[in-house]
Order: C-alpha cells, then sequence, then structure tokens
C-alpha cells in the first residue's frame, strides 16, 4: 500500500558500526544519493562531540550501550529518541562523567573525556532528567555555587541575566524547595547555562512541564543555539523534536539505529494520505483503479489515497484525472501528513519487524 | 588545581552549617557541656585527681576528643551522602574537578565545623572547670589532625551508606563505645595489665593520650606514638578514598 514501502524505510537504518562519519548513510542507493549524502558531509560542521565505538555493560549483565557511534556537529540541535531503556540517558551520562563506559572513546571539544576531562567538562552543561536540586538552598546561592564548581570566577551580571531569561529573577532569593516543578526545572537549566557551555544537554527537559513553559523554553533553546551552543536532546515529546531539532538520532537497544536530517527524515519517510469523500458509496474499487496505492473505507464512502512526500503532486493530479474518467464525484478532499512520531513509530516497528 | 570549585564545595558545605546553627553548634556545644557540669563539678569535685590533675580538668580532652570524633564523622558522612541520595551528586561528578578537589571542599569544610566547635566546646569547658594547656601548638596540631582524620573517615562512611541507617551504625555502634572506652574519663594505668594492652588496639587512645599530654604534658601512651597512629590512620583514609574515586565505587555505575 505504501509506495516507498518498508524496504524502503530500511535503506536508512545505519548500523553504527558504521563509524563517525556516517551521519547520513543509504544503503543500497545509487551513486547519485550517494553523491549527495557526500555534498552533505562536506557542508556539514565540525563535530563537536565524537562517540566511537561506545559501550557500556553495568554490574548485573545489562548491555546498555553496544558499540554506538555518533557524531554531533557544532551548533546543531541534535535531538536523541528511543523508547524507555534504549541507552538515551546512560549515553549522556558517559559523555558528561557521571557512569563509567565499559569501552570506548569519547571527545568533546576534540578532548577525550577521560585523559582529558577538565576541558572536556568545562565545554558540558547538562540538565538532567530527574528534578534534582538542593532543596533548602536559594535560587541565587545555587546557580552561583553552580559556576564556582565549573571553575568560573563569580559573575552576578551573567547569573543575573540567566535569571532574567528563565523567568527566575523574582524568586532568586527563595529556597528551591518553595517553587513548582517547572520552576524547579527552569533552575537546572540555569544551574547549568552558568558556566556559560558550549554544548548544553537536555534530558527530558519538558517532562512534567506545562505546555506554556514548554513554549518558553523551546524559545530559549533556540536562542541558545543561535549565540552558538550545541544542544543535545533527549525527549518522549517527538512534538518537541520536530518543533526544535536540527537532526534526529534514534537509539534502540543501545544501538543508534539511524542519524538522519530532521527536514530529509520527514521528506524521505513522510507519508501522506488525501482522503476522498464520495458522493456515492462504491461496493468495491473500482478495476481501473486497482493499479493505484488505494484503500476503500469501511462504509464505501470515502477513497484513501497513500503516496509519500516526493510524489505528492503529480500523484493527486493523477488521482483526481482517473476518478473523473470514471464517473466517480467526490464532495470533500482532505490530507495528512504523518508527523515525526509516525515515522519513528513505524522506524520501530520496522526494526522490531526485522528482528 | 580548581580552587574556585574547592571553594564553592567548602562556602556550599559551610552555609549548610551556619543555616542550622542551632543543629549544628549550640547542640553538640551544649550536651558537652552536660558531661562538664555532671562529671567535672558535680561529681568531678568527689573524685581523687588522677596524676595530679583534677577529674574534672582529666575529662576536658577526652569530651573534646569524643565531640570532635562524632561531629567530624556526622558533618562530612552527611556532607557526601546528601548530595548521593538526593541525586545532586551529578553536579558533582559532571564538573571538571578531580577527586582531590572533591575530597579537600566537603572533607575541608567538616574538619573545620569540627575544629570550630572543638574550640567552642574549650572556652566553654573553662566556665566550668579550671584547667590548662601546656602545648598550645600541639594542642592545636592534634585538634586539626583528629578533625581532618576522622572527617575522612565520615567521608568514606557517606559514600558507603546506602541509606539513613548505615549513615548511623558505625558512629553510633563502633566510634561512640571506642571514644569511650578509649580513655575519655579514666586513665590507663587504672585499668587491671590485661585491659590495658587489649585496649591499645583501640585507636581512640592514642588520639585522646595525646591530645591530653597537650594540655597537662601528661600520656597513657608516648606521644609520637600518638600522632604517628593519629597520621597512619589518615593515610589509610585516603587510601580508602583514592579507591573509592579510582573505581567509582557508589558514585558511578
Amino acid at each position: 500500500m505504501h509506495s516507498s514501502g518498508s524496504g524502503s524505510r530500511a535503506d536508512f537504518w545505519i548500523t553504527d558500526r558504521d563509524g563517525p562519519g556516517a551521519i547520513v548513510k543509504e544503503k543500497g542507493k545509487g551513486r547519485g544519493k550517494g553523491a549527495m549524502a557526500e555534498t552533505r558531509e562536506e557542508k556539514r560542521a565540525p563535530s563537536i562531540i565524537t562517540v566511537t565505538e561506545l559501550s557500556k555493560t553495568y554490574a548485573g549483565g545489562f548491555r546498555a550501550l553496544d558499540s554506538v557511534n555518533l557524531d554531533i556537529r557544532r551548533g546543531e540541535i541534535f535531538a536523541l529518541l528511543g523508547p524507555n531503556g534504549a541507552g538515551k540517558t546512560t549515553l549522556i551520562s558517559i559523555i558528561c562523567g557521571i557512569v563509567n563506559a565499559s569501552s570506548g572513546q569519547v571527545r568533546v571539544g576534540g578532548h577525550d573525556i577521560w585523559r582529558e576531562f577538565r576541558a572536556a567538562r568545562s565545554l558540558i552543561g547538562l540538565v538532567p532528567q530527574e528534578l534534582t536540586t538542593d532543596m533548602f538552598e536559594t535560587v541565587w546561592a545555587t546557580v552561583n555555587f553552580s559556576r564556582g564548581l565549573f571553575g568560573k570566577p563569580a559573575d552576578k551580571a551573567l547569573v543575573e541575566r540567566i535569571l532574567r531569561e528563565l523567568s527566575l529573577w523574582d524568586k532568586r532569593n527563595e529556597r528551591i524547595m518553595a517553587l513548582s516543578g517547572g520552576m524547579k526545572r527552569r533552575v537546572m537549566i540555569a544551574k547549568a547555562l552558568s558556566h556559560e557551555p558550549a554544548v548544553l544537554f537536555l534530558d527530558e527537559p519538558t517532562a512534567g512541564v506545562d505546555v506554556s513553559l514548554r513554549r518558553d523554553m523551546w524559545a530559549m533553546v533556540r536562542r541558545l543555539r543561535e549565540n552558538g551552543v550545541t544542544i543535545i536532546l533527549t525527549t518522549h515529546y517527538i512534538e518537541e523534536a520536530e518543533e526544535m531539532a536540527d537532526r534526529i538520532g534514534i537509539i534502540r537497544g543501545g544501538r543508534i539505529t539511524l542519524v538522519e536530517e530532521k527536514a530529509a527524515l520527514m521528506e524521505k519517510l513522510g507519508k501522506k494520505q488525501l482522503t476522498v469523500q464520495l458522493q456515492h458509496p462504491l461496493a468495491d474499487i473500482p478495476e481501473a483503479l486497482s493499479d493505484l496505492p488505494l484503500t476503500l473505507s469501511a462504509d464505501g464512502c470515502a477513497l484513501h489515497y497513500h503516496f509519500d512526500s516526493q510524489g505528492a503532486q503529480a500523484g493527486i493530479a493523477v488521482l483526481m484525472r482517473r476518478l473523473g474518467e470514471q464517473g466517480i464525484e467526490f464532495v470533500d478532499l482532505h490530507s495528512h501528513q504523518s508527523s515525526l512520531e509516525d515515522i519513528f513509530v513505524s522506524l520501530v516497528q520496522a526494526r522490531e519487524g526485522a528482528e | 588545581m580548581n580552587f574556585r570549585a574547592v571553594s564553592a564545595i567548602y562556602r556550599f558545605e559551610m552555609a549548610r552549617t551556619f543555616r542550622t546553627l542551632l543543629q549544628s553548634i549550640a547542640s553538640p556545644v551544649i550536651s558537652t557541656s552536660l558531661y562538664f557540669i555532671v562529671f567535672g563539678s558535680a561529681i568531678g569535685s568527689r573524685m581523687v585527681e588522677i596524676d595530679g590533675v583534677s577529674y574534672g580538668a582529666f575529662i576536658v580532652p577526652g569530651l573534646i576528643m569524643l565531640m570532635l570524633l562524632t561531629e567530624s564523622i556526622s558533618n562530612a558522612s552527611f556532607g557526601i551522602f546528601m548530595p548521593r541520595y538526593s541525586g545532586t551528586i551529578y553536579e558533582v561528578l559532571s564538573a571538571p574537578v578531580t577527586a582531590t578537589e572533591v575530597v579537600i571542599g566537603y572533607v575541608g569544610a567538616a574538619a573545620s565545623k569540627s575544629v570550630l566547635l572543638g574550640l567552642l566546646v574549650l572556652i566553654t569547658a573553662r566556665l566550668f572547670v579550671p584547667f590548662q594547656i601546656e602545648h598550645p601548638f600541639w594542642m592545636i596540631a592534634f585538634l586539626v589532625l583528629t578533625a581532618i582524620t576522622f572527617s575522612l573517615f565520615g567521608f568514606i562512611i557517606g559514600i558507603w551508606a546506602d541509606g539513613f541507617e548505615k549513615l548511623q551504625i558505625i558512629p553510633l555502634m563502633i566510634v561512640t563505645p571506642l571514644a569511650f572506652l578509649g580513655g575519655t574519663f579514666y586513665s590507663l594505668s587504672m585499668l587491671p595489665p590485661l585491659w590495658q594492652t587489649i585496649t591499645l588496639f583501640n585507636p581512640v587512645v592514642y588520639l585522646v593520650s595525646g591530645f591530653r599530654w597537650s594540655f597537662y604534658g601528661q600520656a597513657d601512651v608516648n606521644i609520637v606514638l600518638s600522632f604517628g597512629m593519629t597520621l597512619l590512620f589518615m593515610l589509610g583514609c585516603v587510601a580508602v578514598i583514592a579507591w573509592i574515586f579510582r573505581t567509582g565505587y557508589r558514585l558511578k555505575s
């Protein structure tokens, strides 16, 4: 029913053994596509994080990461998606120095995170998933503590700017325990930004945050990116990745299974469906239309036409002409485009099917 | 050395102390003062002198040492346990700081508070009991060394403990009995010979004896041995902490 089919999707699964350079790897494609990929490689910004053959097996034997290779480009917003337990937080935790790796290498800004940990960690700000803050501290004290911890001299003006940016200035003298969950989340972001990191990890930043605050955070993330900060985002809200990310990475079972430009991913894997509401119900799809990717609704009152984004214009024109030739009259048309969420679900399901 | 990070941790911990003045400062000073009132002024006046020192004055070094041990352990263990318990340890682990800097920050703050408390108790004791300090330099040296050593020990407990019960069990079940049996309230010479020998396996004996020597010039064990044993215990704690950070024990999975 889908013109591109699951086989086409599988072309975009990359094995994480393809190495850090395999940002866009299109298996089974012809020379032309390969050349396009090379062009994108040439244009891309230099890497700020390089993860090579990174593996992690916990003491209990659980293999959380399995030979992960990943490049994060300087100045991009990278969204790491994956089901629960896929390895997102473990990957971030290793890069930030919170969890020990079993094997592999990670470089941040060209610095090995173990041998040159001071230089590497100085570049990183982390907003963890859990709301872990010093409940008895004031907002002002805890943000200044974070700045000092990263070896930066006190800078009241900068901390004030960060607090104002996050609408925390009025709360600066309040104890964190007195703040709402959303405000606590802002405090954690302020702490992460206090030492002016070049890379910001946001691990589920908007979990439990209301829509208004979520929009504020997205705006803030965009402003950070405009200022040259690289953002790595993990989220369950695929809407969030769709809204903000430049590139999408999908991790599953401890392996990076896909890394792709968001726009390209949606263009290539995004499906469209045109629904034609018929004036008179049909018992079956006419034989003359059987070559088209059509399905008939159960009540026979609607035809669903499935097509991919790339062939949209030509496909619809052909459908309209063919319906006219068959004397099929319709009263309404509406189309639906698959979201990143649909793509994510279909990719994960395709992978499960392949296994 | 990331001095700003050390300073940040140190100031954070000290701020916690001053935020809870009643619990952190007043409580140990009052409870130790009660010992001076009961054993020093009330019962002490009916006790015979020990080695030419009134009983009230005799117990001053031991009581200060008892308070110093328990407070050092409590401060340092709580200081590192709470970030682990609440999850805020992530920030320290992801910061550009070495294990040495983390330890200096946490242990330095715990030891500072203990020394401050020790001096406060010393001043308070003078209100109830007359005493002199023959070797003030060594008194301060023992005070600081003991505070650092047992803060290091407390730091280890704070990392080892995976709950509040474990946090309390070693100070309550081991350290306090050792302190009471370590010559705080009596001279070792008052014990039968066998118990004198057994008591020498108690590390607190060396602390109390050395500290008392700095006050009155009299000690149950040689002063060099006292100082050496304290140093040895401190080096042992440093070695354990070095292992903890090298392996990530209870800090990193």
